[in-house]
């Protein structure tokens, strides 16, 4: 993805944050809903309740469209943490306690420098994560999307836990040489 | 506040990937709502669950998925523009006033011994998340834990073997760490600690995180 393209959908949000326009949420939509019903399918969610609760995440994001912060996330970021919070409340059925904001809050005019930077980081910590190699990738995925314990997890890799750990440990390491 | 004690890489991930039961995101909130170094970290954790959707498969969406969605949106009310945000002058941040019902002045104690005194914090059944009062001055009684437990300072400041931690400090600590906690002289120590409960704790990343949590 260019960093073009991560513009682009930080441009979409605004034009559903500004002017609630069907057209630009119709994009988004069409990129991010079937990716979020992948992720909630990943983390056990039978169909229906997959359809329904990446439905929901959308109008979440049209709805909490002005709270998007193009500093502090990038679209795909932001995205994840409205799906992630539906699927601790959907199937785990569980709260989840978030930090309180900063005292200064979002601004409203974003400086376009700040929010340039975090997204060409965002950008290069996706290709970092593309270019790990793949036992190593597919586990971190696993850790983000599947709800899985250790032991479904050293079920299906076959791998012994100590394994495991030294090479989420190693994929870690990578990332932030990766994001300095 | 300078706090020297942080959260480890291992539980920002989990709680970024919302695999933490919800006493132990209660303490991860509550450090972040008073530490910017902590916070920045845990947006880079946000920015790979970012990358990882961005790269996703895709799901076929419903035939009438847009249609119902815009149904969704025309009957939700628009959502609140602001978040919790910090008070001057409360000893707790937002998160855990919500689940105190207020500020320190609204915990309801009950007396554990010696002059400690505890409360119970409700949240789901993986862990259990309790604030402590402890007078300064005074060791916390017989301090045994089973799996991992986390102590966050909120006042006061407390030692044990390890070192010293005051207000915002975290404490990591494993079942293997056989500690006792002694507040310092001077103000009441006040913690918000949570404990894992005993074989319920066995998301992926908590279990792989346990062996590299002692700093
Ligand atoms: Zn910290």
């Amino acid at each position: 993805m260019t960093s073009e393209t991560e513009q682009d959908w930080a441009a979409l949000l605004l034009r559903v944050r500004d002017d609630a326009d069907r057209g630009a949420f119709a994009l988004l939509f069409r990129h991010f809903a079937p990716r979020i019903k992948a992720f909630l399918r990943k983390s056990g969610a039978n169909e229906p309740l997959a359809e329904e609760c990446a439905q929901e995440v959308m109008a979440t994001i049209w709805h909490k469209a002005h709270m998007f912060d193009p500093k502090r996330a990038s679209v795909a970021t932001w995205v994840f943490t409205i799906a992630r919070n539906r699927r601790i409340d959907a199937l785990r059925k569980s709260r989840r306690p978030e930090p309180e904001d900063l005292p200064w809050g979002p601004e409203p005019e974003p400086d376009q420098a700040d929010a340039m930077v975090l997204q060409q980081e965002s950008r290069r910590l996706g290709e970092a994560l593309a270019q790990l190699p793949e036992k190593q990738r597919s586990l971190i995925e696993r850790a983000y999307f599947g709800d899985l314990s250790h032991t479904e997890i050293a079920a299906e890799t076959g791998l012994p836990l100590g394994t495991i750990k030294s090479r989420i440990r190693l994929a870690l390491e990578r990332l932030r040489h990766q994001m300095s | 506040m300078t706090i020297r004690h942080h959260l480890s890489d291992p539980l920002l991930m989990a709680y970024s990937a919302g695999q933490l039961p919800e006493a132990f995101s209660l303490v991860v909130a509550t450090h972040v709502s008073l530490c910017d170094d902590c916070r920045a970290r845990l947006l880079a954790f946000d920015a790979i669950g970012g990358a990882l959707i961005e790269d996703a498969d895709q799901a076929r969406m419903a035939e009438d998925s847009f249609e119902a969605t815009m149904a969704r949106i025309t009957g939700l009310p628009q959502a609140e523009p602001v978040r919790a945000s910090r008070i001057m002058g409360c000893v707790f941040p937002a998160p855990l006033r919500d689940y105190v019902g207020g500020d320190l002045a609204a915990v309801r104690w009950r007396p554990v011994g010696m002059g400690v005194r505890q409360a119970i914090l409700k949240t789901d059944t993986g862990a259990t998340a309790r604030l402590l009062h402890i007078p300064a001055g005074q060791a916390v009684p017989d301090h045994g834990h089973r799996g991992m437990e986390l102590t966050l300072v909120l006042q006061g400041a407390f030692r044990d073997t390890e070192d010293r931690f005051g207000p915002g400090d975290i404490e990591i600590a494993t079942e293997e760490l056989e500690h006792t906690p002694v507040a310092e002289p001077g103000a009441d120590c006040i913690c918000l600690v949570a404990t894992d409960a005993p074989l319920r704790f066995n998301r992926l990343i908590p279990r792989i995180a346990q062996p590299f949590l002692r700093i």
